[in-house]
């Protein structure tokens, strides 16, 4: 698999996307709430009556982090199902198929396309959120919470392989249905296992430290990988030749 | 009522092996070609050759397996048995197929153009594909633009483009990486009849460019124009030949002769000379004939050495399309 092969697909596919203001809002709504939303909800629960002591701040922000990848689980889900279904739509994949180009290089391209845009945003939106975190939260920690080794784990190990998940299920889900709207709402199934994560660590049963972290980011690599040479077992050029409508 | 066209392909067997020899190198080899869908044969046993710096036209009514052929062909989908080689690559062959995808250009019958990307940025991402240089591209970028008169529309997206102007740019793009083989898909259908002429022209200046292109089509006027041989396909293959051959083989040419008068003495001499289906109608005679220089004046001179009086000789001929229209009946 030649991965420049697969970089021209992705540039190709943002170029696309910069057209798609649908896509954008998809892009940047998310992490607007986060970096905006969380620290705003923090100043709140600090300066009411009784105030939130600073011994348990560390620990709400902890669990506040995961919503981080629960965000980077669905941000994905426009772009990856628009880059494959929108093919679809626009009949394009025939003279793509056509090209030297393998099955491998041609998905590797389209989770190019939507995990590099998604990641941006999320890194982007994460950095505002830590700056207003510890705008809001250094009066009384006394303390920079934000950044930690923690929120290091999270946003380089545990997001990435989370960003490629709902990519890989987006793709697949995709190649199976005919429209944007269908693929995306598949694709949300991807906010439960996160969600799940979270609760778990609100009712006790896991702590959201690094070794778990590293631990939850191990176990989605290796589901990253299956689903990967899923998709690309269910990319059959003759059915989406013969069988997409 | 079916082995007319069995007998039509044995006649022109001889035709191809004639061009076959006589023209390059055979670029394009089918042998028993068949694909099915589940119980459904899109294409049976399917035989033929193109050879190089031919254009080679395949007609045949919607559902025929001309789509299927070309996408086979282009390795796109499976055979389900047969044989096809591409420039002496196997079709089937995981290696071959990447190395055919190489060496052909594809205008599927949608064109399927990126919508949002500019005419430029289209063809540059296929140039990019077959890893030409960016000197490369902008060359033929450019050459293909301003062939097709497109040059100054390179930065416009796409879908702002007419059908015909995208027809055009799928075809340059299909050419980016000036392919051996270039396969088009009704590369003029639901086109108007302007558009429809400007990609024609277009095909007609690569035919001159000796390019070996396998052209689908259900125009048959467009086929006459454009292709060196055709092939009429309605899931097997009924018959292939140069259009004029095909219009000779399915039926001679009937020849009419107006008289003033057909008298006795006239008819007496026709008998004489047996024409084949000769008919009398009134004042005109009719006869089918295959050799007009030789036949028609014969017959004239017998006529006219009957004391007969003749007006108007009119020659008659079959069209393609009666030749396509007989066989795909017969074959139905």
């Amino acid at each position: 698999m030649r991965l420049s092969k697969a970089w021209l697909i992705a540039v190709r596919d943002f170029k696309i996307f910069g057209h798609q203001k649908n896509l954008w809002y998809a892009l940047i709504i998310f992490p607007v709430i986060i970096s905006v939303l969380f620290p705003i909800v923090i100043q709140y629960a600090i300066n009411r009556e009784p105030g939130l002591p600073a011994a348990r701040i560390p620990s709400i922000l902890d669990s506040f982090s995961i919503f981080l990848i629960i965000g980077a689980s669905f941000v994905p889900l426009g772009i990856a199902s628009y880059s494959i279904v929108g093919e679809k739509v626009e009949k394009s994949l025939e003279p793509l198929l056509a090209t030297p180009l393998t099955d491998g290089e041609i998905l590797l391209g389209k989770t190019i396309s939507a995990f590099l845009p998604t990641l941006v945003a999320m890194y982007t939106g994460a950095a505002v959120f830590m700056v207003g975190i510890d705008a809001v939260t250094y009066p009384i920690l006394g303390y920079y919470y934000y950044p930690n080794w923690t929120i290091g784990v999270l946003l380089l190990i545990l997001m990435p392989v989370a960003i490629i998940m709902s990519v890989e299920f987006s793709v697949i889900i995709s190649s199976r249905v005919n429209d944007v709207r269908s693929a995306s709402n598949f694709g949300i199934l991807m906010f439960f296992p996160f969600l799940a994560i979270y609760l778990a660590s609100q009712i006790g049963i896991i702590t959201l430290d690094i070794d778990t972290l590293l631990i939850i980011s191990g176990i989605i690599f290796v589901v990253d990988v299956i689903l990967f040479f899923v998709s690309t077992a269910m990319f059959r050029r003759e059915e989406i030749l013969t069988k997409w409508k | 009522m079916k082995s007319q066209p069995k007998s039509l392909s044995n006649l022109f067997n001889i035709h191809i092996r004639k061009i076959y020899h006589s023209q390059g190198s055979v670029m394009i080899e089918i042998e028993n070609l068949t694909k099915k869908f589940d119980s459904l044969t899109a294409v049976d046993t399917l035989s033929l050759h193109v050879n190089e710096g031919e254009v080679f036209g395949f007609l045949g009514p919607n559902g025929a397996g001309k789509t299927t052929t070309v996408r086979m062909l282009c390795c796109l989908i499976s055979k389900t048995s047969g044989n096809a080689r591409i420039s002496g690559y196997e079709i089937g062959n995981k290696e071959d197929s990447l190395k055919i995808r190489k060496i052909i250009g594809l205008v599927p019958d949608n064109v399927g153009l990126s919508e949002h990307l500019s005419a430029y940025d289209n063809l540059d991402f296929y140039g990019k594909i077959y890893d030409l240089t960016n000197d490369q591209r902008k060359e033929s970028i450019q050459r293909f633009l301003e062939m097709l008169g497109l040059w100054e529309k390179r930065n416009v997206s796409v879908g702002t483009f007419s059908k015909g102007m995208k027809q055009k740019l799928a075809i340059a793009r299909a050419l980016i990486h000036d392919p051996q083989v270039l396969f088009l898909d009704e590369p003029t259908s639901n086109l108007d009849p302007e558009a429809a002429k400007t990609v024609r022209d277009f095909i007609l200046e690569l035919k001159k460019q000796k390019k070996t292109i396998f052209l689908n089509t259900h125009n048959l006027d467009e086929a006459q124009r454009i292709c060196d041989r055709i092939g009429i396909l309605n899931t097997n293959l009924l018959t292939t030949g140069t259009p004029e051959d095909l219009e000779l083989a399915v039926r001679s040419r009937r020849t009419v002769i107006e008289l003033e008068q057909v008298t006795d003495e006239v008819l007496k001499s026709l008998q004489k000379l047996s024409l084949t289906n000769l008919t009398v109608e009134s004042n005109k005679i009719m006869f089918d004939t295959s050799d007009l220089d030789k036949k028609i004046w014969t017959v004239v001179a017998a006529i006219v050495l009957a004391g007969g009086h003749v007006n108007i000789v009119n020659v008659v001929g079959s069209t393609l399309e009666d030749v396509y229209l007989k066989l795909v009946g017969e074959n139905k």
